[in-house]
């Protein structure tokens, strides 16, 4: 396989690993206040306990895989978005922070607080990451020597925002079915409903992203002329999606929460389909858009970069596996929880 | 303000915040192995205890690292973007290969090592614990062949011209051996021993003084004196091999730790305090050993060092600040060895634990180290000036173009707020579990338990029996808890 392709693919590998992990994860911090009690939130936060700073590690990975692929892009982007990400950087320090503090001391204000700030953190982390998807599938005004021409208030346009309440949407619908998987009695009987509701809004706006993709951004599927395979990914879309409904109906959680997981891949691999084989479009001049080719480091870097992702991947697959077998099961509280 | 110099006081200042939690995951990484290894070697629960509580401490640690770890990979994009398409290529393995290898090792198993006690068996338990000390160690390990390469770049050449020159990797293993990267490599690591080793002794330190968890805190003393002594003599070895790989790779460097303005012929004095005037081109107030720094560089104590006359005026490093740091540095490095060779002796003679001075002394001690580790990145960092990668950018060319000095301005007060928001946060949770102290819920019944560690005292201190009973140690702490 070509390396500029494999890299390409790898980061969407990176990402759908980011959003499906990280994505129930920052779920549940959305769906966080829905608990109404002490001891629920608790058991809320201990559902991702162990597992949260694993599935963050994504997102890291992702940064450094864009880094050493495509250091063109990644400096482009990281710079373009420079509030927006360090708005994401505040919001999941805040959230890491109020994980780790919260049950650290008795005392309801306290707890209060930091209810309060884990749920607007994980909220917002997942928004702004959504909006940088939007944007991305926009374009953004990078100028000839690969630096962003704009200023903030060019990344927060409709489109992109929307595309922050789709993300907000999907993993709250993601970390509920989460959720019910966790959880037993009372509490997973509530989380029933909210498995429904999330479910709602999330085809509400799902609906309405589609719809305005197909309308105005043609840019978007003008790869699927040449790609014909893609429409099946678009139908395993549709299939998966229902599938939740129908699966949650049917009393089999765990099939709901890979047809929400099935769902998130088939975003993130329709969103590479539309961006292919650009990283960035420039909305400035298509000549100035980044491209795997033009942004990618050397053929001798991106070569040794397949062989370390090559010994290192199966570890990675293979100690997450043992970490999530571990902690199989419902959630019970110990000494070691938070 | 102009935008690069916001921009470099925004990474030093999350830089340094940042730096104040890896080294203490990495040492108490290799104490948390010895603790659980002599657990699972002996079976003696009180070491169960000690690296149960040990990981407690080790976990708010690792999740500010976390935390405030994040915040540098994005930095070197959002605010540093030539920079990042300078080094992409090269630095871009280096990076990939610790989120591969390293990230996903540590923090995997880093849930089994706090929330798995009960849930896998000890073996299984302890092999988490290596992978997450060992996953510190390798992130320690790309981070700084990335570093060492910005200071000694080998292996690579330039592909382009003016901005969009680009150094590109002709030679993988040359990188990652570049002249610096293993000698600072041991540098840094053994700083991070001595950083976690004196964390327990602070703690253990506090607990003998208060009359608290006794045998628990004796025997934590013991491992980290041993840990702490042995990576402290191993530090002044390390610090001197790294003199003379400087005089060759970085003489500026060199020339603005020594406060060398001038080059004179014979032989080139060590200067031990002062306080270089670079308008004067002299050091102010010094006191100096004639001929010792060519001796320590080149083994010759007339071979004169080389000064910054050598050098370009418009590549000089700032001198005064690296010059400091790097003598603070120093300074404290002798004073721990010379401080844990104190302890190892009344260790030795089983007079530590009633020598109250020099138990307050290890209270209060932890913060040399710290101080020392972020002293010794301000003397490499500050003193590789005016580049960003020696010789080949300079950190004024590195910055994003299109990042305005005022969002700079505005994400660096943030930044402020919320570090001292996090470091209040942090002291009140970690203050919290000290004072709380190891479970001792797990133990036997205390018959038992007690005539054992009597007895594991006696034998492992001579003196210990006599002050368990004078201290009133029995059922003490349970009264405090």
């Amino acid at each position: 396989m070509d390396l500029h392709l494999f890299w390409f693919a790898l980061l969407g590998v990176l990402l759908t690993g980011y959003a499906i992990l990280d994505g129930f994860d920052l779920g549940v911090g959305i769906v966080h206040l829905a608990a109404r009690r002490d001891d629920e939130r608790r058991v809320l936060m201990n559902a991702i306990g162990p597992l949260w700073d694993g599935n963050e590690v994504w997102l890291v990975t992702f940064g450094g895989a864009l880094f050493a692929a495509f250091p063109r892009a990644y400096a482009a982007v990281f710079s373009a978005f420079y509030l927006p990400f360090m708005a994401l950087l505040f919001a999941l320090i805040f959230r890491a922070v109020s994980m780790e503090f919260r049950s650290k001391h008795d005392s309801a204000a306290w707890r209060r607080f930091w209810d309060a700030a884990f749920c607007a953190a994980s909220t917002l982390a997942t928004f702004l990451m959504g909006v940088a998807v939007g944007d991305s599938m926009l374009g953004i005004p990078i100028g000839p020597g690969g630096d962003y021409a704009g200023g903030v208030l060019d990344l927060l346009r409709p489109y992109a925002l929307l595309v922050g309440v789709l993300a907000v949407a999907t993993f709250a619908m993601h970390g509920s079915i989460y959720l019910y998987l966790k959880t037993d009695g009372e509490l997973q009987r509530r989380i029933h409903g909210w498995m429904w509701r999330t479910f709602a809004l999330f085809l509400a706006v799902y609906v309405v992203v589609t719809a305005v993709t197909l309308a105005a951004l043609p840019g978007a599927t003008r790869n699927f002329a040449e790609l014909p395979w893609a429409w099946v990914v678009v139908v395993l879309n549709i299939l998966a999606v229902a599938n939740i409904p129908r699966a949650i109906h049917k009393g089999k959680p765990f099939g709901a929460f890979v047809s929400s997981a099935c769902t998130i891949a088939a975003l993130v691999f329709l969103f590479g389909v539309a961006l292919f084989p650009n990283l960035i479009v420039s909305s400035s001049d298509p000549a100035w858009s980044m491209t795997i080719a033009n942004a990618a480091s050397s053929e001798k870097t991106l070569g040794i970069m397949r062989v370390i992702a090559f010994i290192g991947m199966p570890f990675v697959l293979a100690y997450t596996s043992v970490v999530y077998w571990v902690f199989r099961g419902k959630v019970e509280l110990g000494t070691s929880s938070y | 303000m102009d935008a690069v110099l916001l921009a470099r006081l925004q990474f030093a200042f999350t830089l340094m915040f940042h730096y104040l939690f890896p080294p203490i995951t990495i040492g108490l990484g290799l104490l948390l192995v010895v603790m659980e290894g002599l657990y699972l070697k002996t079976r003696d629960i009180q070491y169960e205890a000690m690296a149960r509580f040990w990981t407690r401490i080790f976990a708010v640690n690792f999740a500010m690292g976390v935390a405030t770890g994040i915040v540098m990979e994005f930095q070197f994009g959002t605010n540093w973007a030539t920079y990042s398409r300078f080094v992409g290529d090269v630095f871009g393995s280096a990076l990939a290969a610790e989120g591969i290898f390293a990230f996903f090792l540590e923090s995997g198993f880093l849930a089994v090592l706090v929330f798995g006690w009960d849930r896998v068996s000890p073996g299984m338990h302890f092999f988490a614990t290596v992978m997450v000390a060992l996953g510190s160690i390798f992130s320690a390990l790309w981070i700084v062949v990335a570093n060492s390469w910005q200071q000694t770049p080998a292996g690579f050449h330039i592909v382009g011209t003016g901005a969009a020159a680009r150094a590109e990797i002709t030679d993988f293993w040359a990188m990652v051996f570049n002249p610096s990267s293993m000698e600072r490599l041991v540098h840094v690591l053994l700083g991070a021993f001595i950083v976690g080793a004196f964390v327990v002794l602070s703690v253990s330190a506090f607990y003998l003084l208060r009359g608290r968890h006794l045998e628990f805190a004796r025997r934590s003393v013991t491992i980290a004196l041993v840990v702490a002594a042995a990576a402290s003599a191993a530090e002044v070895i390390s610090g001197d091999s790294q003199a003379r790989t400087l005089a060759a790779t970085q003489p500026a460097k060199l020339a603005a730790f020594e406060g060398l303005y001038t080059t004179a012929p014979g032989g080139t004095r060590l200067t031990v305090v002062g306080f270089p005037d670079t308008a004067a081109q002299r050091v102010r107030g010094e006191v100096a050993i004639p001929g010792l720094l060519s001796f320590l560089v080149y083994g010759d104590w007339n071979k004169p060092v080389a000064g910054l006359d050598r050098v370009a005026r418009a590549d000089w490093p700032p001198v005064p600040l690296p010059f400091q740091a790097y003598h603070a540095m120093v300074g404290l490095g002798f004073l721990f060895a010379a401080l844990m060779a104190v302890a190892l002796v009344k260790r030795w003679r089983g007079t530590l634990f009633q020598a109250r001075w020099l138990l307050w002394t290890l209270v209060f001690a932890v913060l040399g180290p710290i101080a020392a580790n972020q002293l010794g990145w301000v003397a490499a960092e500050v003193g590789r000036q005016p580049w960003v990668v020696y010789g080949l950018l300079r950190t004024a060319d590195a910055t994003s173009k299109s990042v305005p000095a005022g969002q700079v301005l505005a994400s660096l007060v943030m930044f402020g707020v919320i570090y001292a928001l996090l470091l209040a946060v942090y002291v009140f949770v970690l203050n919290a579990k000290i004072l709380h102290g190891p479970d001792e819920a797990a133990a036997p019944p205390a018959a038992t338990t007690g005539e054992g560690l009597l007895a594991a005292a006696g034998s492992l201190t001579g003196h210990g029996g006599e002050s368990l009973t004078s201290g009133g140690e029995p059922g003490g702490h349970a009264e405090r808890g």
